[in-house]
């Protein structure tokens, strides 16, 4: 856990820094005639930013490590599925352009329900058909909001003539 | 009378058909989102928001209203059944709710919660009826500088009162306003920390991306990683009978409940502390004017009276200054508040000179919401005991895939998916090293008006910042957030002295 702290307090003051580095690119102090510059708040923002962190990770150095609560960053037990269900969430988010929302949203949900569910197929299917029928009925027809449909997006051209 | 006929108005929007079928929709939605485990009100809003495109703004908010209400009243379902709670807000209530389930009386916890949310939405939005005019009014007189003090002093509450480490708090107020920052200048139109000088960071960090990300992606990973993904639910039955016996036994605990509604209120109106702290603070004020304090904890009514009645009355309170002042009270009203700017509407005192229909529709559908969310909460109770032995990793799937399309829906980008992905992940580690998250989505909302309010301040005193301090309002909401800002050096200075003979 101290290491999870120490490592997010340096990962904060790298941000930090970069956010300065951005925010230097318009003036950071006052312009004669419009007041302060567009890059003093974010600056000066990201300033304390780095002080905070920079506090923190001073705070976390100073107390050895044995006096600290020992506890662990992610439980072994839940770590499995957490690992499951982040890696399948990526996944999703990355075949959504490829194959679209129809095959990677019913892909991920049938996975994931098969090997953290443990469960038999009518269940991830059910899900998944009812979770296909909402997104299209209610973002494409309703709300006309054209979700991704990757190298799918040919199947649906007789359902575009035959509800817009 | 001002006040009673524009209330009337009011409850002619409020109850349209449409805005009728809202209020039902969004207390039930609310209440089942409530009960899952992990998700609450703030969860239920974000991942509901892109779902409101389908309804006319007006209509949009008072769903979103009514999900913010039926979720409260949801959070002490789990709490109750399960001793996991909905969400923080419903902590106080696993304390005797959960033991009273395990004696067997789940079904007179679960109507006393009802009942006490109700009590405690009731005299909430009553309070908030006749406070809500006069203080909108009091904020006309607000000027760029009174801006800038006001959305200091919401800062500072959350380092004075919030409760958790005061260098993260600041940390992660700092993180929001610097992300809010993102895009173009609102004064020059130039670009400024645009990542990668990827095009998706130049119209900015919407808050809603920031808020599926924390309370849709990240709250999942949390929620697996503290239940192990298998929660335990306990049965409740409810018949008319156990409903009339529940209520005839809840008559020794009108003052409590009434203790709790009034506390909860105005606990709710100050920025970071919002319906938690208002919450345990009844459960303590109730334990302690108990003739049976002992019985507290285990299995004791009253123990579950406070904090509902407390916890429902924040959530009205927390929507008092987000609607008169702009300053939303707590995530979820930052949220709402979001979403009303997104759709045009700018909460503030102007908004009750400009839209009083809205306005006063959306408080009067407060009463609407609160009597339907009761009758639904009691009614569907059966239906609660059972959604929550769904197989959880059915509920994780689907909250995820809503993050993802919810999250692509307003604007259609892949850029956004990958920022929930992102800021999922990334709150999950600050939540887990201790980080509050709350400051961090506030100051999202916030840092426009913040910046907007500074600059236009300093460039009218010409660069003098005794403009804050020398204006009567701007100056007292600036004293007030120095000593805010003292509070926790006093503190510990005082712990600090107290520890001193000791050693």
């Amino acid at each position: 856990m101290r290491i999870a702290e120490l490592a997010t307090a340096l990962v904060l003051m790298g941000l930090s820094v970069w956010f300065m580095v951005l925010a230097t690119a318009l003036p950071i102090g006052w312009v004669p005639e419009a007041g302060p510059g567009g890059g003093a708040f974010p600056f000066w923002l990201s300033a304390g930013m780095f002080v905070c962190a920079a506090l923190i990770l001073w705070r976390e150095t100073r107390v050895a490590p044995r006096f600290k609560r020992v506890a662990i960053f992610i439980h072994p037990a839940a770590s499995g599925q957490m690992a499951v269900a982040a890696g399948g969430l990526v996944a999703m988010v990355a075949l959504l352009p490829l194959v679209g929302a129809y095959i990677a949203i019913p892909a991920f949900m049938i996975g994931y329900l098969k090997v953290i569910g443990k469960t038999g197929w009518v269940t991830p299917i059910l899900l998944s058909v009812g979770t296909v029928l909402f997104m299209f009925f209610f973002f494409e027809v309703s709300l006309k909001i054209l979700l991704p449909k990757g190298w799918t997006e040919p199947w649906f051209y007789p359902l575009y003539a035959m509800f817009f | 009378m001002d006040m009673l006929s524009y209330l009337a108005d009011g409850f002619a929007v409020s109850l349209s058909p449409l805005n009728l079928a809202v209020v039902l929709v969004g207390v039930t939605a609310g209440l089942f989102i409530g009960a899952m485990p992990g998700l609450g009100s703030v969860n239920g809003v974000a991942i509901l928001l892109p779902m409101t495109f389908i309804v006319p703004p007006e209509s949009a908010i008072i769903f979103l209203a009514a999900v913010y209400y039926g979720a409260m009243y949801g959070g002490a379902i789990s709490s109750i059944l399960l001793g996991i709670p909905g969400a923080s807000t419903a902590v106080a209530t696993t304390f005797d709710g959960r033991p009273m389930a395990q004696k067997g009386e789940a079904g007179l916890a679960l109507i006393a919660a009802a009942v006490a949310s109700f009590v405690g939405g009731t005299i909430s939005v009553v309070l908030f009826t006749i406070l809500a005019a006069p203080l909108a009014e009091f904020a006309l007189a607000f000027g760029p500088p009174e801006e800038f003090a006001l959305v200091l002093l919401a800062f500072t509450t959350f380092v004075g009162l919030g409760g958790d480490d005061v260098v993260k708090t600041m940390m992660m107020i700092l993180f929001g306003l610097a992300l809010s920052t993102v895009g173009l200048d609102m004064i020059s139109g130039n670009p400024r920390l645009v990542f990668f000088d990827l095009p998706g960071f130049y119209s900015g960090i919407s808050f809603l991306i920031l808020a599926i990300g924390v309370y849709g992606v990240g709250e999942v990973l949390w929620t697996i990683e503290e239940t192990r993904g298998s929660p335990k639910v306990m049965n409740a039955r409810i018949g008319f009978r156990d409903l009339v016996d529940g209520v005839k036994k809840l008559g020794r605990t009108v003052r409590t409940m009434t203790m709790g509604s009034v506390l909860g209120f105005f606990v709710g109106v100050l920025p970071a502390a919002g319906a938690t702290p208002a919450a345990l603070m009844a459960y303590g004020l109730a334990r302690s004017g108990s003739k049976n304090p002992e019985n507290f904890g285990k299995g004791e009514v009253e123990g579950v009276v406070a904090p509902e009645a407390a916890n429902n009355a924040a959530s009205t309170g927390s929507l008092l200054p987000m609607l008169t002042l702009g300053i939303p009270g707590s995530p979820t009203t930052a949220l709402l508040l979001g979403g009303m700017v997104m759709w045009g509407l700018t909460p503030g005192p102007m908004l009750f000179i400009e839209q009083p229909g809205f306005v006063w529709g959306l408080i009067s559908s407060l009463y609407t919401a609160n009597v339907f969310a009761v009758i639904v909460n009691i009614a569907l109770i059966p239906l609660f005991v059972w959604a929550l032995r769904m197989p959880f990793p059915v509920l994780t799937a689907v909250v995820l895939t809503l993050c993802v399309v919810g999250g692509y829906a307003p604007n259609a980008r892949m850029h956004d998916v990958w920022m929930i992905v992102l800021f999922g992940f990334g709150a999950f580690v600050l939540r887990k090293t201790n980080y509050p998250m709350a400051p961090l989505v506030l100051a999202l909302v916030l840092g426009p008006l913040m910046e907007q309010s500074l600059r236009q301040s300093l460039i009218s005193s010409q660069g003098d910042m005794t403009t804050f301090f020398t204006r009567p309002i701007s100056g007292t909401l600036m004293a007030i957030s120095v000593i805010l800002f003292a509070l926790p050096i006093i503190k510990r200075l005082r712990s600090a002295g107290a520890l001193k003979p000791a050693q």
